[in-house]
């Protein structure tokens, strides 16, 4: 708890904790949290303005060309960013790691055609792939999940293939493999605890990537078109923008926000986590 | 005028926590014509004064007491403008690592011409004929074909000779060379040293030839100072020196150093008890300093 | 800049192509989902899905299927879009020159801008230009790439409507061109006005993709060039007289510019998915907007054609990169 609090003290961590608990709650308490529900559809009401630009409180951040109310679509839409960057992340940080702890512990084979494989992956422009995959996987929730865990577990690899080498090499390693420790139980009783912080940097920082990725692929359409998202209100909002800015300004800052507060927290850890940089 | 470069109680302090000073009060003079020697340990801050009269001191480094007089004008404090007008065309230098004070993705002969071109407003043609002269006078074979050349296509000596060319391209009044030839072949040295000699005695040009080499002194110097902790310990004509060193640490530098007139003598190590005197010394005179700080 | 040296290069790069080749069919064919049933509208009989099927060669096994496919390749037939019904190659071509176009903009400009603040920061070390500088940077690579797009949108073509924001020329315009590069066909023959409308249009789209990259290149060449500030080549320029100026344009920066380049190669995988997101949301008819358009409606033989085409712009980029790296510095043999 102690250490919790001394984490918080690091202006950028509370700054990064701040975004991602209010990324949690819209997660959790969407409809609860939202004064509408973010497809009910209201003809009559559309281009509602915004409170300060004169509208009423019923809609506070007003309505789209549908009547839908905006502040509960950022709402369920902060629902599915969080939700798609964080089941990306962790699949693409599981498969990375299970790759990268391999390759470094084993060394020999796993580690040149891991080491290839990863070359070969990172020198391939990704958005390529994210292409030939949405074409193959058709638009949808699933493919912007598949898409990020694919283009992006190659970060996990190579970090934690370079960490395993230089725990690898510490003594503590030697002196568990002389007492007998199996290569399997070394790697996960000693090794993993010392790569954790690592990897907890490492998954919030691709929690901001893939906030971006969502965004863009549900921008150009290639995300579901049943739930609200982010890139989906910016794109509706791109067709009324001389009619109502906001629409597209107020995803594009929730983005931004976002972003900045997934990319801090990572930062911030990874200093605090750092035993040489955090003194 | 009979002094061209006139050093008066130069102090250089490196602000920092603690500051530390790199020059405490030294003094030196050269004449025109004259090849003075500045030798010393490394740290004895021989590099600290070149850079000094030079203007490329170290950023956090300040001038806190004396001056520098260049031909009779106080150059210490002068401002980069000024400064410009007098480096490469009255007081140019000669680097210590040929290797790399050579711009490695020019070819040579903007190399020397810039000089020419820049400070005595010759033109293209004009600047290449002269560059050639240059070459010619360092003994650089087929400067024509060396003028396309880049410096990686060059050995060390070539280099040095190149860098030597450029210092004494505009006919300068004082050269300053801060141990060229550390860097080269012993049978490079010599070559070298004989060709800053040669030039020197053609051109008239006053030398500063800065060196941990007595036997370089010996060979090359009119008149030597001796160098350590940032001070000067002793000025002699060189002979002088040699036959008569007035300050124990000249005799101790003398005797660790090697003499070809007396192959197979023993060399002796500057005892460590001098060196902690003269540190010493130089703790008593900087408490004295009214700068200090901390 | 030898011959063989680049022809070497080029023969280098073909298995790599070949081997975006297979990957892209076997992708394509592999997994689930069947474009012909979904041209075809709902109702249609299983006559009708066969006979399109023919018709597109989808009918053969995947070998054969490779083989005639990459027949077609090499004469230069990389098939019939599904969507739009035409030949892949010829729509391809004809969107082609657009893209190129911005890019080259946003590229040269990038570069402009990046050595300009770089050497600005670095002129003034310490005091506020370089402080502006460094927050510059901070702020364009802090917030997401395809953001800037909308920004720009949002500021400069809504907030106050100064530039267009979709197209890449007014299409009440007289201009009939003739060739696909229609900036530099304008300003070739002269057409001021043309010239004038095609520049506006592009402004700020090329401003949207350059400017990420800018940053990028800024922060990179910065770093170089304070670490050539401290090479002995540049303390003798000191001492021979050069101004700090001249120092920096015409010592430091030549020698800056080598690491730069190297890590500019890693910044061309960034342009390309940035000139994808930059066309579309400028609805600039390159082949970023194709290949949303085909990826939408699962249009394989397009999507494969676009894919090939992307990889063969990426390896001609790299290849750029490496023949500037080779003419910036001479000591990097060719033979």
């Amino acid at each position: 708890m102690n250490a919790l609090v001394q984490l918080l003290r690091r202006p950028r961590i509370a700054f990064g904790a701040l975004v991602a608990l209010a990324l949690l709650m819209a997660a959790l308490a969407a409809p609860w949290l939202s004064p509408h529900d973010p497809l009910d559809q209201d003809l009559f009401n559309a281009f509602a303005k915004p409170l300060w630009a004169g509208g009423d409180s019923a809609h506070l951040l007003g309505t789209d060309s549908l009547g839908r109310d905006l502040l509960s679509r950022l709402i369920h839409g902060a629902r599915v960013a969080l939700v798609v960057s964080f089941v990306a992340a962790l699949l693409a940080g599981l498969l990375g790691t299970l790759l990268g702890l391999a390759a470094g512990y084993y060394g020999g084979k796993v580690d040149s055609v891991v080491s290839r494989l990863v070359e070969i992956w990172m020198s391939f422009p990704s958005v390529l792939l994210c292409i030939v995959l949405a074409a193959l996987l058709g638009a949808g929730l699933h493919t912007v999940v598949i898409a990020i865990v694919i283009i992006d577990w190659t970060r996990f690899c190579r970090v934690v293939r370079a960490e395993v080498l230089v725990q690898k090499s510490q003594d503590y390693v030697a002196s568990a493999v002389t007492i007998g420790l199996r290569p399997a139980r070394i790697l996960w009783q000693e090794i993993l605890p010392n790569v954790v912080p690592l990897l907890l940097t490492l998954f919030t920082l691709e929690m901001g990537i893939a906030i971006v990725v969502e965004a863009i692929l549900s921008f150009v359409g290639l995300s579901s078109a049943n739930v609200p998202t982010w890139g989906g209100i910016i794109q509706e909002g791109r067709l009324y923008v001389n009619q109502a800015w906001w629409l597209m300004a107020a995803p594009m800052l929730c983005i931004i926000v976002a972003v900045l507060g997934m990319n801090a927290l990572g930062d911030g850890l990874r200093d605090a986590l750092d035993p040489v940089k955090a003194r | 005028m009979s002094t061209l470069l006139q050093i008066s109680d130069l102090r250089l302090r490196l602000e920092g926590r603690p500051p530390a000073w790199l020059l405490r009060g030294v003094s030196l003079e050269v004449a025109p014509g004259q090849i003075v020697g500045l030798v010393g340990e490394s740290g004895a801050g021989k590099t600290m004064v070149s850079r000094v009269v030079l203007g490329i001191a170290p950023a956090n480094a300040r001038v806190t007491g004396g001056s520098v007089f260049f031909d009779g004008h106080d150059i210490t404090h002068l401002n980069e403008a000024a400064r410009r007008h007098l480096l490469g065309r009255e007081i140019a230098f000669i680097p210590q690592n040929p290797m790399t004070a050579l711009n490695p993705v020019e070819r040579i002969e903007p190399q020397i011409t810039d000089v020419l071109r820049m400070h005595l407003g010759l033109d293209r043609v004009r600047a290449r004929a002269r560059a050639l002269e240059l070459l010619h006078d360092v003994h650089l074979r087929e400067p024509e074909r060396l003028l396309r050349r880049y410096p990686h296509e060059l050995s060390g000596g070539m280099r040095q000779r190149v860098l030597i060319a450029i210092a004494f391209a505009c006919r300068p009044k004082l050269v300053i060379a801060d141990e060229p030839t550390t860097a080269l072949d012993v049978t490079v040295q010599k070559q070298v040293l004989r060709l800053i000699r040669e030039l020197q005695s053609h051109s008239g040009t006053a030398i500063l030839f800065i060196t941990h080499d007595l036997g370089v002194v010996a060979r090359l110097c009119d008149h030597v100072h001796v160098m350590h902790g940032g001070r000067v310990l002793e000025s002699a004509p060189v002979a002088q020196l040699f036959a008569s060193p007035a300050h124990e640490y000249t005799r101790a530098l003398i005797a660790a150093t090697p003499r070809f007139d007396r192959p197979g003598e023993l060399l002796r190590p500057i005892p460590v008890a001098l060196t902690l005197r003269l540190a010493e010394d130089a703790r008593v005179l900087d408490s004295s300093e009214p700068g200090k700080r901390g | 800049m030898s011959g063989s040296y680049l022809l070497r290069r080029v023969l280098w790069a073909l298995p790599t192509l070949f081997g975006v080749a297979v990957v892209v069919f076997v992708l394509v064919r592999v997994v689930p989902g069947d474009p012909i049933s979904m041209m075809l509208p709902p109702g249609a009989t299983a006559a009708d899905v066969d006979r399109l099927r023919a018709l597109y060669g989808l009918d053969a096994s995947l070998p054969q299927q490779f083989i005639s496919w990459f027949g077609g390749l090499l004469r230069g037939d990389l098939g019939t879009s599904i969507s739009l019904r035409g030949d892949v190659l010829s729509l391809i071509l004809s969107r082609l020159p657009a893209t190129l176009e911005l890019v080259t903009v946003a590229v040269v400009a990038a570069c402009l801008l990046a050595a300009f603040a770089a050497v600005t920061a670095v002129y003034f070390r310490g005091r506020w230009p370089e402080i502006a500088v460094d927050g510059a940077t901070g702020l364009t690579l802090a917030i997401p790439d395809f953001l800037w797009g909308l920004i720009f949108i949002l500021v400069l073509g809504v907030l106050v409507p100064l530039l267009p924001i979709s197209g890449r020329v007014d299409p009440t315009l007289a201009f009939d061109p003739k060739t696909g590069f229609y900036l530099a066909e304008a300003l070739i023959t002269g057409q001021v006005v043309a010239f004038g409308n095609l520049l506006m249009h592009i402004v700020l789209p090329a401003t949207a993709l350059a400017l990420p990259l800018a940053a990028a290149l800024t922060r990179i060449l910065k770093g170089s060039l304070l670490e050539a500030m401290n090479q002995d080549f540049v303390v003798l320029a000191r001492v021979k007289g050069y101004s700090r100026a001249s120092i920096l344009w015409r010592v430091a920066l030549r020698n800056a510019l080598i690491p730069t380049v190297t890590l500019t190669g890693v910044q061309f995988s960034f342009l390309i998915g940035g000139t994808v997101l930059i066309e579309y949301i400028f609805s600039y008819p390159g082949i970023g907007n194709l290949a949303i358009a085909s990826v939408l409606n699962r249009d394989l033989p397009m999507i494969q054609g676009l894919v090939l085409t992307f990889a063969v712009l990426f390896i001609l980029a790299n290849l750029l990169v490496d023949m500037t790296y080779s003419l910036l510095d001479p000591r990097v043999q060719q033979g």
